[in-house]
């Protein structure tokens, strides 16, 4: 059997390579931080052209009117609404990696959960613009809050579109605490290695980081408590934007299923999101050390579960309407599968559902190229679910004068884009100024792993390549 | 400062007790309408009349197709196709069924409780009143209505619906409505609050006849009648008995099975009510 399989390397097996020097960790990741190459600016000014085309079609609209999108009467809600949810689910994975997965302690998110978790929080930076273009009148956006008025006026509490603004803010600034205090012991080593502005941004950032036992002590259980604290918030976040349809009456909205059937859909696309992302910093920082391919297998695994999971939500939904006697939803559904946007309905089952199964084979799942495309196609599926939710049951309510078939305009498509573009500027501005690799729980990944054994590593490496693995240790005997 | 304070706790007092109470039902009167399709024959002068009280904006035949349009009461067309179900193979000879369709004004508003700065609300006159000053533009009622009977100022429709000296010719016992807020019919609320103010200063109770909708006006047939509900003296309550229709129920139990009173989408629970009057056909 050994002839069949080639060798198998660490680099294959082991999460990591737990023989890294200390030292090398804090300068890979800091010269990640420098000397922006050629690439980085063209893909920053491809950004911010992008945004700036959103910013045109922002002005656009808020000179012309609503009416520029070709939103109707029978269509109030489209591309921005779809794209709201879209970005909101983006945000979730960030979440499961570094607070749930922080949590049952699986390790290997270590070299991982930074850029996620700031991807979390750039996706829902991203997502709170398009409530807010998306009004009539963008200017009172803030009637939404509950501030002190002298006339007693409060928001409407009974509507969903509150507890959005609720949710979305609170979950957006517990994210952003998560994210910079789980930062703050590397932005003290940033501190200790650079001069110039960067050296005064980390000095203020780091609080005074000195690593002592005692500072230790508060950071891991502020970094518990709010990794305890944001779990709930993840999974309440994208239920009450699944309310947002739930709550209405419209057929083909009112499901009962659509709050984890958001969440499902939020973190199957964040995982898509994480595979991009991975591959693309990978490629261009060159952290084939600390990215690597069993950390990616990993990640592709989980990811193909919650597709499962997805798909098998979707299958209850449509079971549940083709069985119930509800006509209309029954019509919506018959629609979505066979009228004027049946192309992207079966695109999204196709990408979704379909497109998941590649993740079985090993080959695909290590392969750099392929799951480039694949994470961008699985999150095209999810994009068009959004779509599908929205516009479907709109061309399609209760009232036959209201049927008909709407195209997005292209001040929508441009919106559209240009959110891409603002994450894009966000996410490869925080790649400079702050370091995407997690470098002390990298350190203290690799502690760990040089101190305990992995049975299932060994007997794979012995079976591999002949050669016995270590002797098991236990992690006691090894503590510091 | 208190007055600061004291309105806000009022405010939230006065809500929360709404809430627990299911919203307003302390209903002084209950405004609606009945329309016999029978009598209907579909021209148009309803939503003509509409368009001249209500200042509704005329958007143009580009927008009109792109259904941007403003018309609060608009006259929908039916035709039984004979192969959809029509028995009757030359029912299109016979042209089309006329649906004049405006807000429903629905007791149990699904449009109501999604708004998010609540700027559509039931009234005591059991109106779903509209606030434009402090609608913002989520859209989300339209989006929630069944009849899909809310307009949104997709465009700042005024300087081109009313260039000067057109603006002179508006009604002004109500606003135009700027670009970004949500409008609909609101049973011509200028005359019911025009009526009120005139039988107070009469110092009488408002009666029956008192108020008269644009649209009602207008009927050449007289399909359209309009009054309150909890006046039982009222013509329009007189129909409501006579139909055997009730409110507060999502199906209709009538002794009578061929009366023709129906209230559309009732079976979703939103208490629509506007009272039609089914078409006969002598087939």
């Amino acid at each position: 059997m050994s002839e069949n399989h080639q060798h198998l390397t660490n680099e294959q097996v082991k999460d990591i390579d737990e023989n890294i020097a200390w030292a090398k960790i804090n300068n890979d990741v800091l010269n990640s931080m420098k000397n922006p190459r050629k690439g980085y600016w063209v893909a920053l000014v491809l950004s911010a052209l992008l945004f700036g085309v959103m910013i045109y079609a922002e002005v656009y609209q808020y000179r012309n009117g609503m009416g520029e999108t070709l939103l109707n009467t029978s269509h109030m809600w489209d591309l921005y609404i779809s794209s709201f949810v879209f970005w909101i689910g983006m945000s979730h994975s960030g979440t499961l990696l570094s607070a749930i997965l922080h949590l049952v302690h699986a390790d290997w998110r270590k070299p991982i959960y930074r850029f996620a978790e700031a991807m979390t929080t750039f996706s829902l930076l991203t997502a709170g613009l398009f409530p807010v273009i998306h009004l009539g009148r963008v200017w009172n956006f803030y009637w939404v809050m509950p501030y002190m008025s002298d006339r007693g006026i409060w928001p409407n509490f009974r509507s969903p579109l509150i507890w959005d603004a609720f949710a979305i803010t609170s979950y957006l600034t517990s994210s952003v605490l998560f994210l910079y205090i789980g930062m703050i012991p590397d932005l003290a080593i940033c501190r200790d290695n650079t001069t110039g502005w960067r050296k005064t941004l980390y000095t203020f950032l780091s609080l005074g980081w000195r690593g002592d036992d005692r500072q230790w002590r508060h950071f891991r259980f502020t970094y518990l408590m709010i990794a305890c604290f944001l779990i709930p918030l993840a999974v309440s976040v994208h239920s009450i934007v699944s309310m947002d349809f739930a709550m209405a009456i419209m057929p083909g909205w009112h499901v009962t299923t659509f709050p984890p059937y958001f969440v499902a859909g939020a973190l199957y696309s964040g995982c898509a999101a994480i595979i991009t992302l991975f591959v693309l910093l990978r490629y261009f920082f060159k952290f084939e050390e600390y990215m690597t391919m069993p950390i990616l297998d990993k990640v592709c695994k989980l990811t193909f579960v919650i597709a499962m999971v997805w798909t098998y939500l979707n299958l209850i939904e449509f079971s549940a309407v083709w069985y119930g006697h509800d006509i209309p939803s029954k019509e919506v559904l018959i629609a979505k599968a066979t009228g004027p946007y049946s192309i992207f309905f079966w695109g999204m089952m196709f990408f979704g559902s379909v497109l998941p199964f590649s993740l079985l084979s090993k080959a695909v799942r290590r392969n750099m190229k392929i799951m480039f495309f694949i994470s961008i196609f699985l999150n095209v599926g999810m994009f068009l679910e959004r779509w599908m939710i929205v516009t479907p049951t709109l061309s399609m309510g209760y009232h036959p004068q209201g049927f008909n078939v709407m195209w997005p305009g292209w001040v929508e498509w441009a919106m559209v884009g240009g959110s891409f573009g603002w994450f894009g500027l966000l996410f490869l501005v925080f790649v400079k100024v702050f370091p995407c690799v997690s470098m002390y729980e990298v350190k203290e990944m690799v502690y760990h792993r040089k101190r305990t054994t992995y049975a299932d590593v060994d007997e794979m490496m012995e079976l591999h390549s002949g050669v016995p693995g270590p002797e098991a240790q236990t992690q006691q005997s090894g503590g510091a | 400062m208190p007055s600061l304070l004291g309105n806000v706790f009022k405010g939230w007092s006065d809500y929360s007790k709404g809430i627990e109470q299911g919203g307003n039902q302390k209903y002084e009167h209950m405004f609606s309408m009945s329309i016999d399709l029978d009598k209907c024959t579909g021209c148009n002068a309803c939503s003509t009349a509409c368009y001249a009280e209500n200042n509704l904006a005329w958007v143009g035949e580009y927008k009109f197709a792109s259904r941007q349009s403003m018309h609060w009461m608009r006259i929908e067309r039916y035709f039984d196709e004979p192969d959809v179900g029509s028995s009757d193979p030359e029912s299109l000879d016979r042209g089309a069924s006329f649906l004049p369709m405006m807000c429903q004004q629905c007791n149990a508003a699904p449009c109501e409780p999604v708004c998010p700065v609540a700027a559509t609300y039931h009234t005591v006159d059991a109106l779903n009143a509209q606030v434009y000053n402090r609608c913002i533009g989520s859209r989300y009622c339209a989006n929630n209505c069944p009849f899909r009977v809310r307009y949104f100022n997709f465009y700042d429709n005024a300087p081109t619906a009313w260039p000067a000296p057109m603006d002179q010719g508006l009604n002004p016992d109500l606003s135009v409505r700027s670009k970004g807020v949500m409008e609909k019919c609101t049973f011509c609320i200028q005359r019911i609050r025009g009526a009120n103010e005139t039988a107070k200063r009469e110092g009488r109770e408002l009666k029956d006849g008192d108020i008269v909708t644009a649209c009602q006006q207008t009927c050449p047939t007289s399909a359209i009648v309009f009054g309150d509900l909890l006046d039982k003296t009222s013509e329009i309550s007189k129909i409501w008995k006579r139909q055997q229709v009730k409110l507060g129920t999502y199906k209709q139990e009538k002794e009578n099975k061929d009366l023709r009173g129906y209230r559309i989408f009732e079976e979703l629970n939103i208490e629509p009510k506007v009272l039609y009057l089914e078409r006969v056909r002598e087939v």
